[in-house]
Protein backbone atom coordinates (compact mmCIF):
# COMPACT_ATOMS: atom_id res chain seq x y z
CA UNK A 1 0.00 0.00 0.00
CA UNK A 2 1.27 3.28 -0.94
CA UNK A 3 1.92 6.00 1.81
CA UNK A 4 -0.80 8.30 0.91
CA UNK A 5 -3.80 5.14 1.09
CA UNK A 6 -2.84 4.45 4.55
CA UNK A 7 -3.96 5.35 7.74
CA UNK A 8 -2.90 7.94 10.30
CA UNK A 9 -1.92 5.73 13.10
CA UNK A 10 0.03 3.12 10.86
CA UNK A 11 2.18 6.65 9.35
CA UNK A 12 2.69 7.46 12.77
CA UNK A 13 4.16 3.88 13.50
CA UNK A 14 6.05 3.74 10.94
CA UNK A 15 7.38 7.71 11.38
CA UNK A 16 8.05 6.78 14.91
CA UNK A 17 9.92 3.87 13.98
CA UNK A 18 12.39 5.72 11.76
CA UNK A 19 11.22 3.32 8.31
CA UNK A 20 10.20 6.43 6.91
CA UNK A 21 9.89 9.97 6.82
CA UNK A 22 7.47 12.80 6.76
CA UNK A 23 9.11 13.81 3.74
CA UNK A 24 8.23 10.16 2.07
CA UNK A 25 4.46 10.63 3.12
CA UNK A 26 4.11 14.26 1.08
CA UNK A 27 6.44 13.11 -2.01
CA UNK A 28 3.58 10.36 -2.05
CA UNK A 29 0.46 12.46 -1.65
CA UNK A 30 2.07 14.44 -4.61
CA UNK A 31 2.78 11.91 -6.95
CA UNK A 32 -0.85 10.44 -6.18
CA UNK A 33 -2.42 13.62 -6.96
CA UNK A 34 -0.42 14.13 -10.47
CA UNK A 35 -0.89 10.82 -11.50
CA UNK A 36 -4.46 10.32 -10.24
CA UNK A 37 -7.05 13.42 -9.62
CA UNK A 38 -7.42 15.17 -13.16
CA UNK A 39 -9.39 11.69 -13.22
CA UNK A 40 -11.12 11.96 -9.53
CA UNK A 41 -10.97 16.03 -9.00
CA UNK A 42 -10.93 16.32 -5.19
CA UNK A 43 -8.27 18.85 -4.99
CA UNK A 44 -8.69 22.47 -6.33
CA UNK A 45 -5.20 23.82 -5.30
CA UNK A 46 -1.78 22.60 -3.38
CA UNK A 47 1.72 24.01 -3.06
CA UNK A 48 3.67 20.80 -3.05
CA UNK A 49 6.99 22.68 -2.26
CA UNK A 50 5.42 24.48 0.85
CA UNK A 51 4.34 20.97 2.58
CA UNK A 52 7.50 19.74 1.46
CA UNK A 53 9.25 22.75 3.42
CA UNK A 54 7.28 21.79 6.40
CA UNK A 55 7.81 18.06 6.13
CA UNK A 56 11.41 18.73 6.57
CA UNK A 57 10.77 20.46 10.07
CA UNK A 58 8.25 17.87 11.17
CA UNK A 59 8.28 17.55 14.81
CA UNK A 60 7.59 13.62 15.61
CA UNK A 61 7.39 13.78 18.99
CA UNK A 62 4.01 15.46 17.93
CA UNK A 63 0.78 13.37 17.98
CA UNK A 64 0.37 14.43 13.94
CA UNK A 65 4.08 15.17 13.44
CA UNK A 66 4.51 14.95 9.99
CA UNK A 67 1.21 13.77 9.00
CA UNK A 68 -0.26 15.79 6.00
CA UNK A 69 -3.99 16.54 5.94
CA UNK A 70 -6.12 18.08 2.84
CA UNK A 71 -8.33 20.72 3.79
CA UNK A 72 -12.15 21.58 2.62
CA UNK A 73 -11.56 24.75 0.59
CA UNK A 74 -14.05 26.76 2.87
CA UNK A 75 -11.72 26.62 6.06
CA UNK A 76 -8.64 29.19 5.88
CA UNK A 77 -4.73 28.36 5.69
CA UNK A 78 -2.82 30.95 5.67
CA UNK A 79 -0.80 32.32 2.38
CA UNK A 80 -3.39 29.66 0.51
CA UNK A 81 -6.10 30.86 -2.17
CA UNK A 82 -9.44 29.67 0.57
CA UNK A 83 -12.40 29.93 -2.98
CA UNK A 84 -15.26 28.39 -1.18
CA UNK A 85 -15.55 26.70 -5.04
CA UNK A 86 -17.13 29.72 -5.94
CA UNK A 87 -15.91 32.24 -9.01
CA UNK A 88 -16.88 34.88 -6.41
CA UNK A 89 -13.29 34.27 -4.43
CA UNK A 90 -11.34 32.39 -7.11
CA UNK A 91 -8.22 33.82 -8.03
CA UNK A 92 -8.41 36.89 -6.05
CA UNK A 93 -8.39 35.88 -2.32
CA UNK A 94 -5.37 34.02 -0.13
CA UNK A 95 -6.28 33.95 3.36
CA UNK A 96 -4.62 36.19 5.39
CA UNK A 97 -4.76 34.04 8.93
CA UNK A 98 -5.07 30.16 9.87
CA UNK A 99 -8.51 29.10 11.04
CA UNK A 100 -8.15 27.96 14.74
CA UNK A 101 -8.38 24.42 13.16
CA UNK A 102 -5.47 24.97 11.46
CA UNK A 103 -3.56 26.17 13.74
CA UNK A 104 -4.34 23.60 16.25
CA UNK A 105 -3.51 21.18 13.48
CA UNK A 106 0.00 22.47 13.07
CA UNK A 107 0.49 22.77 16.67
CA UNK A 108 -0.12 18.82 16.59
CA UNK A 109 2.74 18.96 14.06
CA UNK A 110 0.29 18.19 10.98
CA UNK A 111 0.90 19.58 7.58
CA UNK A 112 -2.61 21.05 5.96
CA UNK A 113 -1.86 19.91 2.39
CA UNK A 114 -4.13 21.73 -0.31
CA UNK A 115 -7.52 22.37 -0.99
CA UNK A 116 -10.20 20.44 -1.62
CA UNK A 117 -13.47 20.50 -3.59
CA UNK A 118 -17.12 21.50 -2.22
CA UNK A 119 -20.09 22.65 -3.53
CA UNK A 120 -19.84 26.18 -3.30
CA UNK A 121 -20.21 27.58 0.05
CA UNK A 122 -21.05 24.22 1.08
CA UNK A 123 -24.96 24.13 -0.13
CA UNK A 124 -25.09 20.96 -1.31
CA UNK A 125 -24.86 17.60 -0.82
CA UNK A 126 -23.51 16.24 -4.46
CA UNK A 127 -20.31 18.47 -4.84
CA UNK A 128 -22.15 19.38 -8.45
CA UNK A 129 -22.71 22.88 -7.42
CA UNK A 130 -19.43 23.62 -7.24
CA UNK A 131 -18.75 26.70 -9.54
CA UNK A 132 -15.16 25.30 -10.35
CA UNK A 133 -15.10 21.90 -11.20
CA UNK A 134 -16.27 18.30 -11.05
CA UNK A 135 -15.64 15.43 -8.44
CA UNK A 136 -16.24 12.42 -9.28
CA UNK A 137 -16.82 9.30 -6.16
CA UNK A 138 -13.95 7.37 -6.34
CA UNK A 139 -15.62 4.12 -6.02
CA UNK A 140 -17.96 4.51 -8.88
CA UNK A 141 -16.97 7.37 -11.45
CA UNK A 142 -20.36 8.48 -12.67
CA UNK A 143 -21.70 9.01 -9.22
CA UNK A 144 -21.83 12.20 -7.48
CA UNK A 145 -18.95 12.05 -4.25
CA UNK A 146 -22.18 13.11 -2.11
CA UNK A 147 -21.39 16.98 -0.02
CA UNK A 148 -20.79 19.17 0.22
CA UNK A 149 -17.44 18.06 1.41
CA UNK A 150 -16.88 15.64 -1.83
CA UNK A 151 -13.56 16.56 -2.65
CA UNK A 152 -12.12 15.89 0.96
CA UNK A 153 -14.26 12.85 1.26
CA UNK A 154 -13.09 11.56 -2.92
CA UNK A 155 -9.55 12.26 -1.80
CA UNK A 156 -9.43 9.91 1.16
CA UNK A 157 -11.58 7.41 -0.43
CA UNK A 158 -9.42 7.96 -3.37
CA UNK A 159 -6.48 7.32 -1.38
CA UNK A 160 -4.40 10.56 -2.75
CA UNK A 161 -3.74 11.34 0.98
CA UNK A 162 -4.20 9.64 4.10
CA UNK A 163 -7.01 11.99 5.85
CA UNK A 164 -8.85 15.36 5.19
CA UNK A 165 -11.21 18.04 6.83
CA UNK A 166 -14.42 18.55 5.93
CA UNK A 167 -18.00 21.11 7.43
CA UNK A 168 -20.86 19.82 8.43
CA UNK A 169 -23.76 22.19 8.71
CA UNK A 170 -26.58 19.78 7.49
CA UNK A 171 -24.58 16.03 6.59
CA UNK A 172 -22.02 17.77 4.23
CA UNK A 173 -19.31 15.22 6.26
CA UNK A 174 -21.19 12.06 7.02
CA UNK A 175 -23.05 11.98 3.50
CA UNK A 176 -19.75 12.41 1.37
CA UNK A 177 -18.22 9.66 4.05
CA UNK A 178 -21.27 7.47 3.32
CA UNK A 179 -21.05 7.96 -0.21
CA UNK A 180 -17.69 7.31 -0.65
CA UNK A 181 -16.97 4.72 1.72
CA UNK A 182 -14.68 6.53 4.64
CA UNK A 183 -15.44 7.46 7.66
CA UNK A 184 -16.64 11.02 8.36
CA UNK A 185 -17.13 12.72 12.07
CA UNK A 186 -19.53 15.83 13.25
CA UNK A 187 -18.84 16.95 16.15
CA UNK A 188 -21.22 18.28 18.25
CA UNK A 189 -21.95 22.51 17.98
CA UNK A 190 -19.13 24.12 19.92
CA UNK A 191 -16.67 21.20 19.90
CA UNK A 192 -14.44 22.78 17.51
CA UNK A 193 -13.99 26.10 17.06
CA UNK A 194 -15.79 27.72 13.32
CA UNK A 195 -12.68 30.57 13.44
CA UNK A 196 -11.62 30.63 10.03
CA UNK A 197 -14.25 28.37 8.33
CA UNK A 198 -16.44 30.49 5.77
CA UNK A 199 -19.48 31.15 7.74
CA UNK A 200 -22.67 29.08 6.22
CA UNK A 201 -24.93 28.50 8.90
CA UNK A 202 -23.51 29.42 11.95
CA UNK A 203 -25.84 28.04 13.99
CA UNK A 204 -25.25 24.86 12.53
CA UNK A 205 -21.67 24.82 11.19
CA UNK A 206 -18.94 22.49 12.46
CA UNK A 207 -15.77 21.50 11.28
CA UNK A 208 -15.12 17.48 11.71
CA UNK A 209 -12.73 14.47 9.93
CA UNK A 210 -12.47 12.26 7.29
CA UNK A 211 -10.29 9.09 7.84
CA UNK A 212 -9.94 5.53 6.72
CA UNK A 213 -10.55 4.51 10.04
CA UNK A 214 -12.46 5.71 13.37
CA UNK A 215 -9.19 5.66 14.98
CA UNK A 216 -7.38 8.59 12.82
CA UNK A 217 -11.01 10.20 13.43
CA UNK A 218 -10.14 10.15 17.14
CA UNK A 219 -6.97 11.18 16.68
CA UNK A 220 -7.87 14.73 14.81
CA UNK A 221 -10.67 15.36 17.02
CA UNK A 222 -8.39 15.09 20.17
CA UNK A 223 -5.92 17.81 17.68
CA UNK A 224 -9.28 19.74 16.59
CA UNK A 225 -11.64 20.04 19.96
CA UNK A 226 -11.57 23.07 22.65
CA UNK A 227 -12.58 26.48 23.38
CA UNK A 228 -11.16 29.15 21.83
CA UNK A 229 -12.14 32.82 22.92
CA UNK A 230 -12.10 34.01 19.29
CA UNK A 231 -15.16 31.70 18.46
CA UNK A 232 -17.95 32.94 21.44
CA UNK A 233 -20.06 29.34 20.53
CA UNK A 234 -17.47 26.87 21.02
CA UNK A 235 -17.64 25.12 24.31
CA UNK A 236 -14.55 25.11 26.86
CA UNK A 237 -15.29 21.62 28.06
CA UNK A 238 -12.57 19.84 28.69
CA UNK A 239 -11.03 17.45 26.10
CA UNK A 240 -10.42 13.60 27.11
CA UNK A 241 -8.46 11.48 25.14
CA UNK A 242 -10.92 9.85 22.29
CA UNK A 243 -8.95 7.41 21.43
CA UNK A 244 -9.12 6.05 24.83
CA UNK A 245 -11.60 3.30 24.93
CA UNK A 246 -12.13 3.23 21.49
CA UNK A 247 -11.95 -0.74 21.76
CA UNK A 248 -13.86 -1.54 24.49
CA UNK A 249 -16.96 -2.80 22.22
CA UNK A 250 -20.83 -2.21 22.58
CA UNK A 251 -21.35 -4.67 25.37
CA UNK A 252 -23.86 -2.93 27.99
CA UNK A 253 -24.84 -0.02 25.72
CA UNK A 254 -28.21 0.48 24.78
CA UNK A 255 -28.77 2.03 20.81
CA UNK A 256 -31.84 2.93 19.24
CA UNK A 257 -33.51 2.55 16.18
CA UNK A 258 -35.89 5.46 15.54
CA UNK A 259 -38.62 4.38 14.16
CA UNK A 260 -39.27 7.55 11.64
CA UNK A 261 -36.14 7.31 10.20
CA UNK A 262 -37.38 3.54 8.82
CA UNK A 263 -40.30 5.00 6.97
CA UNK A 264 -41.03 5.23 3.49
CA UNK A 265 -38.43 6.38 1.04
CA UNK A 266 -35.63 4.37 2.24
CA UNK A 267 -33.93 1.65 -0.06
CA UNK A 268 -34.88 -1.55 1.64
CA UNK A 269 -30.84 -2.70 0.79
CA UNK A 270 -30.05 0.22 2.93
CA UNK A 271 -32.40 -1.11 5.60
CA UNK A 272 -31.24 -4.26 5.17
CA UNK A 273 -27.59 -3.75 6.04
CA UNK A 274 -28.59 -1.34 8.87
CA UNK A 275 -30.70 -3.43 10.74
CA UNK A 276 -28.20 -6.79 10.09
CA UNK A 277 -25.38 -4.13 11.69
CA UNK A 278 -27.59 -3.64 14.56
CA UNK A 279 -28.21 -7.79 15.21
CA UNK A 280 -24.70 -7.80 15.15
CA UNK A 281 -24.11 -4.79 17.63
CA UNK A 282 -26.78 -7.15 19.81
CA UNK A 283 -24.71 -10.31 19.45
CA UNK A 284 -21.55 -8.16 21.02
CA UNK A 285 -24.01 -7.77 23.74
CA UNK A 286 -25.71 -4.09 22.36
CA UNK A 287 -29.31 -3.57 23.29
CA UNK A 288 -31.08 -2.54 21.06
CA UNK A 289 -34.35 -0.65 21.18
CA UNK A 290 -36.97 0.79 19.24
CA UNK A 291 -37.28 4.70 19.72
CA UNK A 292 -38.66 7.80 18.15
CA UNK A 293 -38.20 11.08 16.98
CA UNK A 294 -41.94 12.49 16.66
CA UNK A 295 -40.81 15.86 14.82
CA UNK A 296 -38.36 14.02 12.63
CA UNK A 297 -40.82 15.09 8.84
CA UNK A 298 -40.35 18.53 10.46
CA UNK A 299 -36.84 18.68 9.98
CA UNK A 300 -36.39 19.19 6.49
CA UNK A 301 -38.61 22.72 6.73
CA UNK A 302 -37.42 23.59 9.74
CA UNK A 303 -33.50 23.78 8.01
CA UNK A 304 -34.22 25.25 4.76
CA UNK A 305 -35.76 27.66 6.78
CA UNK A 306 -32.89 28.43 9.31
CA UNK A 307 -30.34 27.48 7.15
CA UNK A 308 -30.44 30.15 4.25
CA UNK A 309 -31.62 32.59 6.48
CA UNK A 310 -28.31 32.79 8.54
CA UNK A 311 -26.77 31.89 4.86
CA UNK A 312 -27.98 35.42 3.39
CA UNK A 313 -27.27 37.27 6.39
CA UNK A 314 -23.40 35.55 6.40
CA UNK A 315 -23.01 36.10 2.71
CA UNK A 316 -23.84 39.39 2.67
CA UNK A 317 -20.02 40.29 3.01
CA UNK A 318 -19.11 38.95 0.16
CA UNK A 319 -20.01 42.91 -2.03
CA UNK A 320 -17.23 43.24 -3.68
CA UNK A 321 -15.53 45.61 -1.80
CA UNK A 322 -12.99 44.20 0.97
CA UNK A 323 -12.04 40.89 -1.19
CA UNK A 324 -13.20 38.70 -4.19
CA UNK A 325 -15.23 39.72 -7.44
CA UNK A 326 -15.92 43.28 -7.92
CA UNK A 327 -17.62 44.43 -11.38
CA UNK A 328 -15.71 46.72 -13.51
CA UNK A 329 -16.66 50.28 -13.30
CA UNK A 330 -20.09 50.04 -11.38
CA UNK A 331 -22.14 53.37 -11.66
CA UNK A 332 -22.85 53.60 -8.05
CA UNK A 333 -22.56 51.80 -5.00
CA UNK A 334 -25.51 49.74 -5.83
CA UNK A 335 -24.37 48.44 -8.88
CA UNK A 336 -21.07 47.37 -7.12
CA UNK A 337 -23.48 45.15 -4.77
CA UNK A 338 -25.96 43.97 -7.00
CA UNK A 339 -23.71 43.41 -10.17
CA UNK A 340 -20.04 41.94 -8.61
CA UNK A 341 -22.66 38.97 -6.43
CA UNK A 342 -24.81 38.44 -9.72
CA UNK A 343 -21.62 37.48 -11.61
CA UNK A 344 -19.58 35.89 -8.69
CA UNK A 345 -22.15 33.40 -7.27
CA UNK A 346 -23.83 30.23 -8.69
CA UNK A 347 -27.69 29.49 -9.14
CA UNK A 348 -27.71 27.72 -6.31
CA UNK A 349 -26.36 30.22 -3.56
CA UNK A 350 -28.49 32.82 -5.67
CA UNK A 351 -31.17 30.64 -4.54
CA UNK A 352 -30.86 29.89 -1.13
CA UNK A 353 -29.70 33.66 -0.47
CA UNK A 354 -33.10 34.48 -2.16
CA UNK A 355 -35.00 31.73 0.25
CA UNK A 356 -33.36 33.42 3.21
CA UNK A 357 -33.73 37.09 2.63
CA UNK A 358 -37.41 36.19 1.94
CA UNK A 359 -38.21 33.88 5.12
CA UNK A 360 -36.62 37.23 7.23
CA UNK A 361 -38.28 39.82 5.21
CA UNK A 362 -40.59 41.97 7.06
CA UNK A 363 -43.93 40.55 7.39
CA UNK A 364 -42.91 36.86 7.19
CA UNK A 365 -40.15 36.81 9.80
CA UNK A 366 -42.79 35.51 12.54
CA UNK A 367 -44.68 32.85 10.59
CA UNK A 368 -41.40 31.11 9.21
CA UNK A 369 -38.21 32.23 10.98
CA UNK A 370 -39.87 32.35 14.52
CA UNK A 371 -41.52 29.33 13.88
CA UNK A 372 -38.97 27.72 12.54
CA UNK A 373 -36.82 28.21 15.84
CA UNK A 374 -39.84 26.85 17.94
CA UNK A 375 -39.94 23.95 16.28
CA UNK A 376 -35.94 23.26 15.91
CA UNK A 377 -36.78 23.24 19.82
CA UNK A 378 -39.45 20.41 19.60
CA UNK A 379 -36.45 18.44 17.53
CA UNK A 380 -33.95 19.82 20.25
CA UNK A 381 -35.78 17.71 22.81
CA UNK A 382 -36.51 14.46 20.97
CA UNK A 383 -33.27 14.02 20.88
CA UNK A 384 -32.96 14.94 25.04
CA UNK A 385 -35.80 12.65 25.57
CA UNK A 386 -34.28 9.35 23.68
CA UNK A 387 -30.90 10.22 25.08
CA UNK A 388 -32.09 9.56 28.38
CA UNK A 389 -33.04 5.80 27.41
CA UNK A 390 -30.33 5.29 24.97
CA UNK A 391 -26.44 5.99 24.38
CA UNK A 392 -26.50 6.17 21.13
CA UNK A 393 -28.69 6.12 17.92
CA UNK A 394 -28.51 3.94 14.92
CA UNK A 395 -29.62 5.44 11.69
CA UNK A 396 -29.14 5.90 8.01
CA UNK A 397 -27.36 8.36 6.35
CA UNK A 398 -29.06 8.87 3.47
CA UNK A 399 -32.15 7.44 1.83
CA UNK A 400 -30.04 5.54 -1.30
CA UNK A 401 -26.84 5.27 -2.77
CA UNK A 402 -24.51 8.04 -4.41
CA UNK A 403 -27.20 8.52 -7.14
CA UNK A 404 -25.97 9.28 -10.47
CA UNK A 405 -24.43 12.64 -11.53
CA UNK A 406 -27.48 15.26 -12.74
CA UNK A 407 -29.87 13.31 -11.22
CA UNK A 408 -31.56 16.06 -9.30
CA UNK A 409 -30.63 18.90 -11.51
CA UNK A 410 -32.99 21.23 -12.03
CA UNK A 411 -35.24 20.16 -8.77
CA UNK A 412 -33.76 21.82 -5.35
CA UNK A 413 -36.46 20.32 -3.18
CA UNK A 414 -35.84 16.89 -4.29
CA UNK A 415 -32.40 17.37 -3.04
CA UNK A 416 -33.34 18.58 0.04
CA UNK A 417 -35.37 16.23 0.93
CA UNK A 418 -32.32 13.79 1.05
CA UNK A 419 -30.75 15.57 3.75
CA UNK A 420 -33.34 14.01 5.77
CA UNK A 421 -31.41 11.82 8.08
CA UNK A 422 -28.48 14.16 9.13
CA UNK A 423 -29.83 17.86 9.30
CA UNK A 424 -31.34 17.57 12.61
CA UNK A 425 -28.09 16.34 14.37
CA UNK A 426 -27.09 19.76 13.41
CA UNK A 427 -30.73 21.56 14.65
CA UNK A 428 -30.21 19.68 17.51
CA UNK A 429 -26.31 19.84 18.15
CA UNK A 430 -25.70 16.74 18.53
CA UNK A 431 -22.41 14.17 17.41
CA UNK A 432 -22.70 12.09 14.65
CA UNK A 433 -20.08 9.61 12.60
CA UNK A 434 -20.81 8.03 9.43
CA UNK A 435 -18.78 4.18 8.88
CA UNK A 436 -18.68 2.17 5.93
CA UNK A 437 -20.66 -0.88 5.76
CA UNK A 438 -20.64 -3.35 3.22
CA UNK A 439 -20.89 -1.80 0.32
CA UNK A 440 -24.51 -2.40 -1.55
CA UNK A 441 -23.89 -3.56 -5.65
CA UNK A 442 -20.73 -1.97 -5.29
CA UNK A 443 -21.64 1.49 -4.08
CA UNK A 444 -20.24 2.58 -0.70
CA UNK A 445 -23.09 2.97 2.31
CA UNK A 446 -22.29 4.25 5.85
CA UNK A 447 -24.55 3.83 8.96
CA UNK A 448 -25.11 7.41 10.87
CA UNK A 449 -24.38 6.90 14.66
CA UNK A 450 -25.52 9.86 16.55
CA UNK A 451 -25.00 10.89 20.29
CA UNK A 452 -25.96 13.11 22.93
CA UNK A 453 -23.74 16.14 23.05
CA UNK A 454 -20.64 16.06 23.46
CA UNK A 455 -21.29 12.52 23.58
CA UNK A 456 -18.41 11.93 20.79
CA UNK A 457 -16.51 9.32 22.99
CA UNK A 458 -19.64 6.90 23.03
CA UNK A 459 -20.20 6.89 18.85
CA UNK A 460 -16.53 6.48 18.34
CA UNK A 461 -16.14 3.72 20.26
CA UNK A 462 -19.71 1.88 18.47
CA UNK A 463 -18.12 3.00 15.14
CA UNK A 464 -15.11 1.13 15.72
CA UNK A 465 -17.28 -1.85 16.82
CA UNK A 466 -18.95 -1.38 13.73
CA UNK A 467 -15.74 -1.31 12.08
CA UNK A 468 -14.30 -4.16 13.51
CA UNK A 469 -17.09 -6.44 12.31
CA UNK B 1 -43.05 23.28 -10.83
CA UNK B 2 -45.46 25.66 -8.89
CA UNK B 3 -46.32 29.25 -10.50
CA UNK B 4 -44.29 31.80 -8.16
CA UNK B 5 -46.65 33.49 -5.71
CA UNK B 6 -43.10 35.70 -4.25
CA UNK B 7 -41.84 38.58 -6.15
CA UNK B 8 -38.61 37.32 -6.46
CA UNK B 9 -37.23 40.54 -8.44
CA UNK B 10 -38.10 42.54 -4.79
CA UNK B 11 -36.23 39.71 -2.63
CA UNK B 12 -33.28 39.87 -5.00
CA UNK B 13 -33.34 43.36 -4.79
CA UNK B 14 -33.51 43.22 -0.65
CA UNK B 15 -30.40 41.07 -0.91
CA UNK B 16 -28.93 43.18 -3.34
CA UNK B 17 -27.90 40.25 -6.48
CA UNK B 18 -29.17 41.14 -9.81
CA UNK B 19 -30.66 38.90 -11.11
CA UNK B 20 -31.73 37.54 -15.19
CA UNK B 21 -35.30 37.40 -16.63
CA UNK B 22 -34.42 33.54 -16.85
CA UNK B 23 -33.25 33.15 -13.27
CA UNK B 24 -36.53 35.25 -11.90
CA UNK B 25 -38.83 32.79 -13.70
CA UNK B 26 -36.85 29.79 -12.90
CA UNK B 27 -36.29 30.90 -8.83
CA UNK B 28 -39.74 31.35 -8.58
CA UNK B 29 -41.13 27.77 -9.68
CA UNK B 30 -38.61 25.99 -7.45
CA UNK B 31 -38.88 29.10 -4.86
CA UNK B 32 -42.71 28.60 -4.71
CA UNK B 33 -42.14 24.22 -4.36
CA UNK B 34 -39.82 24.72 -1.55
CA UNK B 35 -42.28 27.06 0.36
CA UNK B 36 -45.11 24.14 -0.39
CA UNK B 37 -43.05 22.16 2.13
CA UNK B 38 -41.92 24.74 4.36
CA UNK B 39 -45.72 25.44 5.06
CA UNK B 40 -45.81 21.58 6.63
CA UNK B 41 -44.83 24.00 9.88
CA UNK B 42 -47.99 25.02 10.17
CA UNK B 43 -48.82 21.51 11.45
CA UNK B 44 -46.97 21.75 14.45
CA UNK B 45 -48.57 23.16 17.94
CA UNK B 46 -46.06 25.43 19.12
CA UNK B 47 -47.61 27.02 21.60
CA UNK B 48 -45.63 27.93 24.63
CA UNK B 49 -42.35 26.69 22.73
CA UNK B 50 -39.09 28.82 23.07
CA UNK B 51 -37.43 29.67 20.10
CA UNK B 52 -33.77 28.00 19.93
CA UNK B 53 -31.22 30.31 17.98
CA UNK B 54 -28.71 27.61 18.07
CA UNK B 55 -28.16 24.25 19.80
CA UNK B 56 -26.37 25.01 22.93
CA UNK B 57 -27.97 27.34 26.00
CA UNK B 58 -24.79 29.79 26.01
CA UNK B 59 -25.56 33.63 26.09
CA UNK B 60 -23.90 36.64 26.37
CA UNK B 61 -20.22 35.32 26.95
CA UNK B 62 -17.39 37.58 27.56
CA UNK B 63 -14.03 37.35 28.18
CA UNK B 64 -11.32 39.33 29.35
CA UNK B 65 -11.14 42.77 28.47
CA UNK B 66 -7.43 42.65 27.12
CA UNK B 67 -5.83 43.87 23.99
CA UNK B 68 -4.49 41.55 21.94
CA UNK B 69 -2.90 41.65 18.40
CA UNK B 70 -4.68 41.28 15.39
CA UNK B 71 -4.17 41.36 11.55
CA UNK B 72 -2.55 44.25 10.64
CA UNK B 73 -3.82 46.55 7.82
CA UNK B 74 -1.77 44.96 5.43
CA UNK B 75 -3.37 41.82 5.95
CA UNK B 76 -7.13 42.96 5.68
CA UNK B 77 -6.19 44.88 2.32
CA UNK B 78 -4.39 42.34 1.01
CA UNK B 79 -7.45 40.42 -0.82
CA UNK B 80 -9.32 44.46 -1.69
CA UNK B 81 -9.91 44.95 -5.21
CA UNK B 82 -9.45 48.57 -4.87
CA UNK B 83 -7.63 50.51 -2.20
CA UNK B 84 -6.09 54.01 -1.31
CA UNK B 85 -4.10 55.59 1.32
CA UNK B 86 -4.54 52.38 3.42
CA UNK B 87 -8.25 52.26 3.52
CA UNK B 88 -10.31 50.32 0.89
CA UNK B 89 -11.86 52.48 -2.22
CA UNK B 90 -15.35 52.19 -3.24
CA UNK B 91 -17.38 54.49 -5.37
CA UNK B 92 -19.07 57.91 -4.88
CA UNK B 93 -21.85 57.90 -1.89
CA UNK B 94 -22.36 60.88 -1.08
CA UNK B 95 -22.73 63.91 -3.58
CA UNK B 96 -20.63 67.41 -2.52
Amino acid sequence: MSLAASSLSSLRRQLTSGKISARDIVEDVIAQISSRDGDIGAFLSHNGEAALAAAEKADLSLPLGGLPIGIKDNINVEGHPCTCASKFLKDSYTSPYDATAITKLKAAGAIPFGKTNLDEFAMGSSTENSGLQTTQNPAAPGHIPGGSSGGSAAAVAARLIPAALGSDTGGSIRQPASHCGVVGLKPSYGRISRYGLVAFGSSLDQIGPLTHTVEDSALLLNALAGGDPRDSTSLNDPVPDYTEGLDSGVSGMKLGLPKEYFADGLCPKIRERIESTAKKLESQGAEIVEISLPHTEYAVATYYIIAPAEASSNLSRFDGVRYGNRTENPEDMLALYTDSREAGFGSEVKRRIILGTYVLSSGYYDAYYLRAQKVRTLIRRDFQEAFEKVDAILTPVAPETAPKMGSASGDPLKHYLADIYTISANLAGNCGISVPLEPIDGLPVGLQILGPHLGEKKILRCARAVEAG
Amino acid sequence: MAESHIDVRYVANLARINLSDEEVARFGGQLEDIMKHIEKLSEVNIEGIAPSAHANDLSNRVRADIPVPSLPPKGFLQNAPDQANNQLRVPKVVDA
